[in-house]
């Protein structure tokens, strides 16, 4: 199909008809012509709308084109016009910064939504007396003191399937201290009593569904909060490339990034809580929680220095990605608990710039 | 320090122990503290006014102690010990006149304490696990009670052996199950004998106790989480209700509907208080936040962090924008209010102020609705 011939010969219907709407245009076409004369008279007509559309201001838009393929081409014409324009345009400022040598003006920064982040007001300030002594006394004060070690009971939801069971597995050799238990069908609210006596300081339940976990209950044992995580993105170790060996016995070092908030910092503080206080740097291990857009990144690398400003990393471990549900104060009681914190979908998730944690 | 106690309008308790004092003329917050060291027992658990002047502040914290905080001094005046900690915790605090103190604890001891003596005066066993105990705002003598397993008992102080009503539980339902109860908070419905409670079980209940019926007179329920607070507004035949999750709801007392909900609250609501007079909301909780709706539109007028968990709030009865100071005059007052406009305008929500027409000129006006609608759309809390 040759679509940039214009013929001669109907120049003038063409133009009698562009005001004309295009249904019209191409049944008078049908019955004029039928069959391939008909055909090439639509094309012919088209063209003359757009070249005729192309002269005065475009009244139409590429959309009101029926044809697919006469359509598709129209669409990459305007996008390679487009493109042209933004390459000349970049090439002028280029030109132009050139030409100023040091009195150009610095480069903007491209707006990106973590740029564009409304200011929370819980932010907190690390001066804040009472946030600090809030911090001080709360749940996690006696990890935080040095008076308890973690001892942490992974477990799953009733039933497991394999890539859960080898989740919780790998999840052990990752937390140090960690012990794994078959559920049993047996009820979270009679579990946690039993863990409180035998010292357990963490009770981390992985839910499955459809064969693949999907959320994880992490609830801080003498009468510490309830998080309630969404777990996607689960890479167990022999689906991450280029890993390393298998993680050792080192307590690792835990890096948690980007918890501002001050549900962040709670948030943080259930986090760290959960390795040892004191990382042996001998095994070079590090454990990383890293938040962007309330999204919570874990990621569990071996590091090592090559000289003073190189470092190598190697991925082990599972990888995942969290995201938070609930915050509950109190052990594991979803009905009758007292939540911290919700996510309300519909109200917190309708402004794209804001983030709770 | 005084200055800044009068100007607050909205009085809160929180778990650290600090009393806050929200301004919300000047959208400030001031804490005010007993110790100069901070600790976890002094946590606040109960709010009540001292006097009908509102000039005295009772503050009840977990180890039993009863302080009263003076507005006028902007400091913690007395402190009484009223109560073991091993009780539990204060669920009332209440003032009859002539300075007497009513507390109630968890274990369900209802105590009157006179001024000057360490030992009660009279002394109530209202049951065990007592969640709530509140006096009626009508006869000060009446006091009501109830808790978990434990139903709501009306009792007159002036004869402490026997509850004046008790209620009863409900029927048992369609499989002859003994329903459980849990009654978490109430409230004396005024113009009328009838009281209003809130569940644990997601219902609200109300009692009369002039009819013969024990049972309740009228049954709602409302989401499937406990309903810890309720509160009830100025005009009649509604009553606001909190829950765990943070869902605050308008319910009509005549049919038990849910009128509307006020959305806004992330974390679970400990405390809600209507304005006496406005048609305001105030919302406290473990979010952090103090959040004050209006009940007409349901939209949320201010909203102020407080860094600490908050227990328990109380309104004072004047205007909540009120700058305090009845003694300044008219020019002044003009001028503090021009000033408050601008404040207004570049906060967030403006809600109609009825009671200021004249001040606002058409111009600004038209600002703060344009603000107002340029934040809907940004989907602003």
């Amino acid at each position: 199909m040759d679509i940039t011939e214009v013929p001669v010969s109907q120049d003038n219907r063409g133009k009698k008809k562009k005001n004309k709407k295009p249904k019209k245009k191409k049944s008078v076409a049908e019955e004029g012509d039928g069959g391939g004369g008909g055909g090439a008279e639509k094309k012919e007509e088209k063209m003359e709308k757009s070249e005729a559309a192309s002269a005065f201001p475009p009244t139409f838009s590429v959309s009101e084109i029926k044809n697919k393929q006469r359509r598709h081409l129209m669409f990459m014409k305007l996008k390679q016009e487009k493109r042209k324009q933004k390459m000349q345009l970049r090439k002028k400022k280029k030109k132009e910064r050139e030409a100023l040598g040091d009195k150009a003006p610095p480069k903007e920064v491209p707006k990106t939504i973590e740029n564009q982040r409304v200011y929370d007001e819980t932010t907190v300030d690390p001066e804040d007396e009472e946030v600090a002594f809030d911090e001080g006394t709360d749940e996690f004060s006696a990890y935080f003191n040095g008076l308890t070690n973690p001892k942490v009971l992974i477990t799953t939801s009733d039933r497991p399937r394999g890539r859960t069971v080898r989740f919780c597995e790998q999840l052990a050799t990752v937390i140090p201290n960690a012990h794994v238990y078959y559920r049993r069908g047996l009820a979270l609210k009679r579990i946690i009593p039993q863990c409180v006596a035998r010292n357990f300081t963490y009770l981390m339940v992985i839910n499955e569904d459809r064969k693949v976990p999907n959320g994880m209950v992490l609830c801080h044992l003498p009468d510490g909060p309830t998080a309630h995580f969404k777990v996607s993105s689960v890479r167990l170790r022999k689906e991450i490339k280029r890993r390393g060996k298998d993680p050792t016995e080192h307590s690792p070092e835990v890096i948690l990034n980007n918890f501002t908030t001050r549900l962040g910092h709670s948030i943080g503080r259930l986090f760290a809580a959960l390795f040892p206080q004191d990382p042996q740097f001998v095994g070079r291990q590090v454990a990383t929680f890293h938040n962007q857009r309330d999204f919570i990144f874990f990621r569990f690398h071996r590091y090592i220095f090559k000289n003073e400003k190189k470092v190598g990393i190697q991925e082990l471990g599972p990888r995942f990605t969290l995201k938070l549900r609930s915050l509950q104060k109190g052990t594991f009681d979803s009905k009758f608990g007292e939540y911290e914190w919700v996510l309300k979908r519909h109200e917190m998730d309708a402004c794209r710039r804001k983030f709770q944690l | 320090m005084g200055e800044q106690s009068r100007l607050c309008s909205v009085w809160l308790g929180s778990e650290t122990g600090i009393l806050k004092g929200v301004s919300m003329s000047r959208k400030q917050a001031f804490n005010f503290c007993n110790t100069s060291h901070l600790s976890r027992d002094q946590e606040v658990r109960a709010l009540c006014w001292g006097d009908p002047g509102e000039s005295e502040l009772l503050v009840g914290s977990v180890d039993g102690t009863v302080k009263t905080f003076s507005i006028e001094k902007g400091a913690f005046i007395e402190s009484r010990r009223c109560g073991d900690p091993a009780e539990g915790c204060f669920t009332g605090l209440a003032a009859l006149s002539g300075s007497v103190l009513l507390t109630c604890g968890e274990s369900g001891t209802l105590r009157v304490w006179k001024e000057d003596s360490s030992e009660p005066v009279t002394e109530l066993d209202a049951g065990k696990n007592v969640c709530r105990m509140r006096q009626s705002p009508a006869h000060q003598h009446k006091v009501a009670t109830g808790g978990k397993e434990n139903g709501l008992k009306i009792w007159d102080l002036e004869r402490p052996d026997k509850p004046v009503f008790t209620a009863k539980n409900l029927r048992d339902d369609w499989l002859d199950l003994r329903r459980p109860h849990w009654v978490k908070d109430m409230a004396f419905i005024p113009d009328s004998d009838k009281v209003v409670t809130c569940t644990g079980y997601h219902q609200v209940h109300v009692f009369d106790p002039s009819s013969p019926q024990r049972r309740p007179v009228l049954e709602a329920a409302y989401s499937e989480y406990p309903l810890t607070t309720l509160s009830l507004p100025a005009g009649g035949n509604t009553v606001v209700v909190g829950n765990t999750h943070g869902q605050i709801a308008m319910l009509d007392l005549r049919k038990g509907l849910v009128r509307g909900c006020l959305k806004g609250l992330a974390g679970g609501v400990r405390w809600l208080q209507c304005h006496p007079s406005q048609p305001v909301v105030a919302s406290c909780g473990l979010d952090r936040f103090l959040r004050i709706h209006s009940l007409e539109d349901r939209k949320l007028l201010h909203k102020v962090y407080l860094k600490s968990r908050l227990n328990c709030l109380l309104l004072a009865s004047r205007d909540l924008e009120d700058g305090g100071g009845a003694t300044e005059g008219e020019g002044a007052s003009q001028e503090v209010k021009e000033e408050e406009d601008e404040v207004w305008d570049t906060m967030e929500q403006v809600g109609e102020a009825e009671e200021k027409p004249k001040r606002k000129t058409t111009e600004e006006e038209g600002e703060s609705q344009k603000k107002s609608k340029k934040k809907r759309k940004k989907g602003q809390d």
